[in-house]
């Protein structure tokens, strides 16, 4: 399966760069915010693969290296509104490693830009939508994200 | 070797028209550890089930995933399927394939790819899955209900009559609601306080409803079976305990020119006052902002300057001193139903989308009135006793304009959203303007007549056939007042022709709106809400009364614009979910919860600090001589919520969460 889908992106890339984007979303804002954007049929670009947690608040800042080192090319990070997280506080917790870990990305050499930090609600079908185009747009203009690819293949 | 089953969805048409489901079951199928794959029309359905259970007692499968809709639409349905063939539900998981993919991209090639790509996440998380076991958590079979408007008094009723206790909590000094300021209801033209106020009183003498009036809820904590609510008792400055009702009180009181906020401003109020002649509890309370007592003690003045209300109380029930006081009640489940307030143009103009409509002088011009207001002036126990007179000059109107959708379906200046009730109550207003002022002409702008509902279409026909109100297809651009009228500039689009009308009168139909201070109580509760401040619910269809925090439950006007029918369905509804709940002897719980492995834990209480629920607790670790070692983290499972982010803090990696471990989560990651 996987050659399927690296043939296609490598396809793709020969016309125009398609940047593959994971999202850590968090179960009771984003996640349904973004199952609305379905249901309203709301067309996005296709770049974005989510992930589900319960909480903004379980995101372990490794995870967003990990998915640079897996070949993301960028990474969004979204939940509950301050004041709205169903976890009372999740949200604020993931605000504070959020603004430390972004000077973390810079040590590891990953341009801060490739990473975006949004609130989307349950009723925010169209900021989903939103942030999905404009952080896709972005990481269109960066490139692909291949330092740590080059990296390993100097090793080599 | 993992022996994973994939089930891919086509959902009719919704995932295969964009996603090729075959292609996508047979790349999956290729893939280690996966045993079995398949796609087919509809998972979800009696025969689609019979596949997955078939398939996992065939195959002896120890993994599922399947690919259809969104996880908060079917995980359950699909968890039970697994479950009844033998596997622990929690060995099975969703992609969604349709909201996050079919639905949202039009490139079949890339929704095919996306689609793979999810699916496969999905099975290598599925892979590191445990079995897991629900938490059983006793029940607390009382219930909460916020606001005791129509909806409320209906939810508290049915759960107190269905044998369990209610707390009831208006924030108002009576219960009744909005519906106890209208005249008469659509489509029957029944009285409403005549249908209400029976109720109102049933909830006073039912042995199992504790009313808290003139209260409002100050904190919310626990969780579905278990929460603690602490109410916050407003100051009546009168003894409840001790007054009998008899309203001496407020015939002595000096101040008397108070704009009334049930009469909508028009009627006035003493500054001790119930609300309203059937208020329940008929126990007054007294404005402290209006009263010269209080105003007095402000000033600073030594002297008391005034105390008529005490003197006149044979029972010595006005009590000066009396303070805010809090009460804690402990319930199972939580029902909002805060109701509405109307959009009062003019007058609330904090938000840029709601500064439109100056232009129709609401505010500026006495006989520019809004609904309530209307519903005021034909009510029997209204300011005028029921004749419609006009605010200005007490005259009987000859000529009333009423405009509707002020604020609904107008995305530029209001709220885009329709109100619902509107065109049904302007129907109503022209016809009992019709039956007491017979020679009276009623005119109605209008966007579009919305009247569906039971027997609603031939009410809104009566107004225009019986009681000949002229219906313009059109809306109003200004209004200004000359002389003893108000000119009324709009257009008839049907006709293509300008109107303008001299009426004496003019009613707005406004929007409705969410009461001030939801979002603030939404948040108390963990409840969600849409930009409007509308509460919203756990699925629009199939779980219109839920909200997404389990134990809280949403009906009447505090969910979207609704009417009278509506909100009581609602309430209803609401109840069947509450007294459904309770009947069970014990409450399952998802176990997606933290744990930690004491043989990791430091004892370094990050986990505790960042813990919203006081979850973690100390356990002490001692020897076979019960010497100390060490001290370390436990989470109590029947407080846990499972957010994790104890988990994401945990230094030593110490802490798991359930159903979101670090090892499920990296092989989500690493397969991308």
């Amino acid at each position: 399966m996987s050659s399927t889908t690296t043939s296609t992106i490598t396809a793709k890339a020969a016309q125009g760069f398609e940047p593959r984007i994971m999202a850590f979303v968090c179960n009771w804002c984003t996640y349904t915010g973004a199952d609305l954007a379905g249901t309203s049929r709301l067309h996005m670009a296709h770049n974005v693969r989510i992930v589900r947690l319960p909480c903004t608040g379980r995101i372990d800042p490794l995870f967003i290296i990990k998915a640079f080192e897996r070949g993301a090319d960028g990474v969004i990070v979204s939940g509950c509104h301050p004041a709205d997280c169903h976890y009372s506080v999740g949200n604020y917790h993931a605000r504070r490693r959020f603004a430390i870990g972004r000077g973390l990305l810079k040590f590891f050499g990953i341009d801060e830009r490739r990473l975006t930090f949004s609130w989307v609600s349950a009723s925010e079908g169209k900021k989903w939508a939103d942030v999905v185009n404009e952080t896709t747009a972005r990481i269109q203009g960066l490139g692909a994200f291949d330092a740590f690819r080059n990296l390993t293949e100097d090793w080599k | 070797m993992a022996r994973i089953g994939v089930f891919v969805c086509h959902c009719g048409e919704n995932i295969g028209r964009t996603v090729d489901c075959a292609r996508v079951a047979q790349a999956l199928g290729e893939l280690p550890g996966v045993a079995h794959a398949a796609d087919y029309k509809y998972m979800c359905s009696d025969p689609g089930q019979a596949l997955v259970k078939q398939a996992i007692v065939e195959k002896k499968l120890d993994g599922v995933v399947v690919a259809a809709c969104s996880p908060h639409m079917h995980e359950k349905t699909f968890r039970r399927t697994v479950s009844s063939a033998g596997l622990n539900p929690f060995l099975c998981e969703m992609a969604n394939i349709r909201e996050h993919c079919s639905w949202i991209h039009e490139d079949c090639e890339a929704a095919t790819v996306k689609a793979t790509d999810l699916a496969r996440f999905m099975i290598e998380k599925v892979k590191h899955n445990v079995p897991l076991q629900p938490i059983r958590i006793p029940i607390t079979r009382r219930a909460l209900v916020i606001g005791a408007g129509i909806s409320g008094i209906q939810a508290a009723l049915d759960i107190a009559d269905g044998g369990r206790d209610v707390v009831l909590v208006e924030k108002e000094p009576s219960i009744g609601g909005h519906m106890s300021q209208l005249s008469e209801t659509f489509p029957t033209l029944d009285c409403s306080q005549c249908i209400l106020t029976p109720r109102m009183v049933e909830v006073y003498q039912h042995p199992r409803i504790k009313l808290y009036s003139y209260s409002e809820v100050d904190a919310v904590e626990g969780y579905i079976g278990s929460f603690t609510v602490r109410i916050r008792r407003k100051a009546r400055s009168v003894d409840e305990s001790k007054c009998n009702g008899c309203g001496e009180c407020q015939k002595v009181c000096p101040n008397r020119k108070i704009p009334s906020e049930f009469d909508v401003g028009l009627g006035k109020r003493s500054a001790i006052y119930v609300p309203f002649p059937q208020a329940v509890p008929n126990i007054p309370v007294i404005d402290r902002e209006n009263c010269a007592l209080y105003k007095g003690r402000a000033r600073g003045a030594k002297k008391q300057a005034c105390g008529r209300c005490a003197e006149a109380c044979g029972r010595q029930a006005i009590d000066y001193d009396q303070q805010d006081s809090f009460v804690t009640e402990k319930v199972g489940a939580i029902i909002v139903a805060t109701g509405y307030q109307l959009y009062s143009i003019g007058k609330q103009q904090e938000a840029e989308n709601l500064k439109g409509y100056g232009e129709y002088g609401y505010g500026r011009i006495p006989d520019v009135i809004d609904g309530l207001q209307f519903e005021r002036l034909a009510s029997a126990s209204g300011p005028t006793s029921g004749k419609i007179l006009r605010p200005s000059d007490g005259k009987e109107p000859k000529t009333i304009a009423f405009l509707q959708c002020i604020g609904s379906r107008d995305p530029a200046k209001g709220m885009e959203y329709c109100s619902k009730i509107c065109c049904m109550y302007v129907a109503k207003h022209t016809m009992l303007y019709h039956h007491k002022v017979h020679d009276g002409k009623a005119v109605v702008f209008y966007m579009d007549i919305r009247a569906a509902g039971k027997g609603y279409d031939e009410f809104a026909r009566r107004a225009i056939e019986e009681s000949h109100a002229l219906y313009l297809r059109g809306r109003v651009s200004k209004m200004y007042r000359e002389g003893d009228v108000i000119k009324v500039f709009g257009v008839d689009t049907l006709s293509g022709e300008p109107v303008v009308i001299d009426a004496d009168m003019v009613v707005l139909a406004t929007a409705m709106r969410p009461q001030p201070g939801i979002e603030a109580l939404a948040q108390k509760l963990s409840i969600s809400y849409d930009g409007h401040g509308f509460i919203n619910e756990a699925h629009p269809k199939l779980r219109p009364v839920e909200t997404n925090t389990a134990g809280v439950f949403v009906a009447g006007a505090c969910q979207s614009p609704r009417d009278i029918p509506d909100s009581v369905a609602m309430a209803s509804a609401t109840a069947s979910k509450v007294l459904g709940l309770f009947s069970a002897e014990e409450l399952e719980r998802e176990p997606l919860v933290a744990h930690i492995d004491p043989a990791l834990c430091v004892g370094c209480f990050h986990c505790e600090r960042v813990c919203a629920y006081g979850a973690i607790e100390h356990k002490e670790i001692r020897d076979k001589n019960d010497n100390l070692i060490k001290i370390v983290a436990e989470v109590n499972s029947g407080v846990c919520q499972g957010c994790g982010t104890c988990q994401a803090t945990c230094p030593s990696k110490a802490d798991e969460l359930e159903g979101f471990t670090d090892q499920q989560i990296y092989a989500e990651i690493n397969a991308f």
